[in-house]
């Protein structure tokens, strides 16, 4: 199926030719930074983790969403999803690959990645995180292609799928899980040292992938013969608003807990993200634009002649996107190094070789999630026409 | 359709049980009497307890402060002993450095103490601090690859040709102590100093404090320890022997640890 990728409108090859000038560029300043090591970053003694890690723990995430279409479509048979449930695991794909080459990109010492094959070490959640994401990738994959397979020669998928797919449930959950892990286990990170992080990052993951899902959707049904229908995408629109009144829910909890405890450790990165700790607040219009943005998004997915127009829709799945993008992708994050371990505040600015190259990584899932989406529509356009 | 349903609802249920059983299986399995359950990789034993190893050799380390207020100069004379000795690189940035003991204000060293009405003398004073040898170290815990591990003598160690340099281990330690070469140290390290005997780092891997067991096996004293002379004003050795100076000193003196409510057992104890 693959040569269905290496046909296309003018359209098609000039959008890939656009990610692949990014991936270059992206490659070019990552052989820079891998001459020179990570210092060519903004990242710290203080800030040790930067928007590499934070792509990555926001890509989980999207990742993990995938099983909002799939969920539905196994499990309770909704076939409306039938159509969609294929983007769902491809988007999962490109997410999971995009995160394994964050974390590439992160490591000081990248050539020594099998050292955590090599040396496994079951007590570090980091080693948990490698086989949860891998496997998630295998299971997305595998499941994709051969369903799209049985779909091109109009078959019935397999039946020895469905253990897979019914094990791709459950695990994409388990990699959202693992990752919060990764930071809500560690003593003395007060603001990442939170049991409801689990569930919070799969409730902003669950509104943020699929309100992408659904901007994804709607570019789709512009480029190609192919429409998810009004039903698929206004049931993506009420799990995007469950999700995202879940997750604010979940945030003001923090808020309580924090204020109303009045620990200054568990206000501090709160402080600093929202309203500034002694005068510096560098993450402060991030958060603002981040809350606005959230809060306006939810009111256009409740107010139903928002809701119901292709435009508004649109317009509201992009604020929310990028809300929960900051939240996550730069908040969650580099705010939890903030205070540090001694109580110094230092900012973190990412270098214009590190944003490249997160613009590259970002660009190579795009380019993954293309070439899938192409293969995927043109199969299904195939069997509209005949 | 609905008989597959069926199943799976059967063996959802099923797991739920599985796992709601599995807590108490846990739990007997961490009580067992004589037996330490190590979550630590290294082998030597980290328990699931917050008491510290009762056997075998721990060393540790007493800062007695007074003793640094008294000698201002002294706490640099440690530092710049320790950065020479372990060709620690100076990059003359904060962005960059790299630290293996340095000074902070009380404040900063003991963020969780009370600071309100707090002694005239704390106000000047600069703790030194390095690396607590935590006889449950959450950095070894994050490492994926053991390349930070804890010795059987309870030193926690580094080991440079394994370490991928993920830096969970600098999340992990609540303490800031582990420092990363963001890029080449060679260049930074003097020549005129340099020390033949112990390894320079690559880039791209952590560092910090190691109690100094490259002289320990020579039968040295730490480098810090070695720098403050007969002061008295750092005792180094073995918190499991109860004859041992460190041990006295501890018995004679009200110490405090930083941020000892972690549970993370530190080994270095200051008198303030």
């Amino acid at each position: 199926m693959l040569e269905k990728a290496l046909t296309g409108s003018n359209r098609y090859w000039g959008w890939i030719a656009v990610l692949l000038a990014f991936m270059a560029a992206g490659a070019l300043s990552y052989v820079q930074q891998y001459n020179y090591g990570l210092g060519l970053t903004g990242m710290s003694r203080d800030v040790s983790w930067g928007v590499y890690i934070a792509q990555f723990t926001f890509l989980v995430g999207v990742a993990a969403s995938g099983v909002m279409v799939v969920l539905p479509y196994y499990l309770h048979n909704y076939k409306t999803f039938g159509k969609i449930t294929i983007l769902g695991e491809f988007l999962a794909v490109a997410a999971v690959s995009m995160c394994l080459l964050f974390i590439l990109a992160d490591l000081g010492q990248p050539l020594r990645a099998l050292n955590v094959l090599l040396h496994p070490t079951p007590n570090s959640i980091l080693f948990w995180d490698m086989i949860v994401l891998n496997v998630y990738l295998f299971l997305n994959i595998f499941v994709g292609w051969v369903v799209l397979n049985a779909e091109k020669k109009e078959v019935a998928p397999p039946k020895w799928i469905k253990p897979f797919i019914y094990i791709s449930i459950p695990w994409a959950v388990s990699i959202h899980t693992v990752t919060a892990f990764l930071y809500a286990g560690l003593p003395g990170r007060h603001f990442w040292l939170t049991a409801i992080l689990a569930p919070r990052f799969l409730a902003s993951a669950f509104a943020g992938g699929p309100a992408l899902l659904i901007l994804l959707c709607l570019i789709i049904k512009r480029v190609t013969k192919f429409d998810a229908g009004q039903e698929a995408i206004q049931k993506l629109v009420t799990i995007v608003t469950y999700a995202a009144l879940i997750n604010v829910f979940f945030v003001l909890l923090e808020f309580f807990t924090a204020y109303y405890s009045n620990i200054p450790g568990h206000m501090h990165t709160l402080d600093y993200l929202f309203f500034g700790l002694h005068g510096q607040g560098q993450l402060v219009p991030w958060m603002r634009v981040s809350t606005i943005f959230g809060i306006i998004a939810i009111v256009m997915f409740l107010v139903p002649a928002t809701r119901k127009r292709e435009d508004t829709l649109a317009i509201a799945c992009v604020l929310l996107f990028i809300s929960l993008w900051i939240d996550k992708g730069i908040g969650l994050v580099i705010g939890g190094f903030v205070p540090s371990p001694l109580e110094e505040i230092t900012a973190y600015h990412p270098s214009f070789q590190e944003i490249m190259i997160t613009l590259g990584v970002w660009a190579t899932g795009f380019f993954i999630l293309t070439v899938l989406y192409k293969i995927a529509l043109s199969v299904k356009e195939e069997k509209m026409i005949s | 359709m609905d008989i597959k349903r069926r199943q799976f609802l059967k063996i959802a249920g099923l797991s739920t049980i599985a796992g709601l059983g599995a807590p108490a299986a846990f739990n007997l399995l961490l009580k067992g009497e004589s037996s330490p359950v190590s979550f630590a990789s290294s082998g030597a034993g980290a328990e699931v307890s917050h008491d510290a190893a009762p056997t075998g050799v721990r060393l540790g380390m007493v800062v007695d402060q007074r003793v640094f207020d008294a000698n201002q100069g002294l706490a640099q004379k440690c530092i710049t002993a320790c950065h020479l000795v372990h060709n620690v690189p100076n990059f003359g940035n904060p962005k960059d450095e790299i630290k293996w003991i340095f000074g902070v204000p009380y404040e900063k060293a003991f963020p969780t103490m009370s600071h309100y009405h707090r002694d005239e003398h704390l106000h000047n004073s600069r703790f030194l601090v390095f690396c607590n040898h935590c006889d449950n170290p959450p950095c070894v815990r994050a490492c994926p690859t053991k390349a930070t591990f804890k010795r059987k003598d309870g030193i926690v160690a580094m080991d440079y040709h394994r370490c991928i340099g993920c830096r969970f281990c600098m999340a992990a330690c609540p303490y800031g102590m582990r420092s990363f070469n963001w890029r080449d140290p060679r260049p930074f390290i003097d020549k005129a100093t340099y020390n033949k005997e112990f390894p320079t780092r690559m880039r791209g891997v952590v560092e910090k404090c190691n109690f100094c067991v490259e002289r320990l096996v020579k039968g040295l004293q730490p480098a810090c320890v070695e720098a403050c002379g007969s002061s008295g004003a750092m005792v180094f050795g073995d918190l499991n022997d109860s004859h041992s100076e460190i041990s006295k000193v501890l018995k004679e003196n009200f110490t405090i640890q930083r941020k000892a409510s972690l549970g993370t057992l530190p080994s270095v104890f200051y008198i303030v």
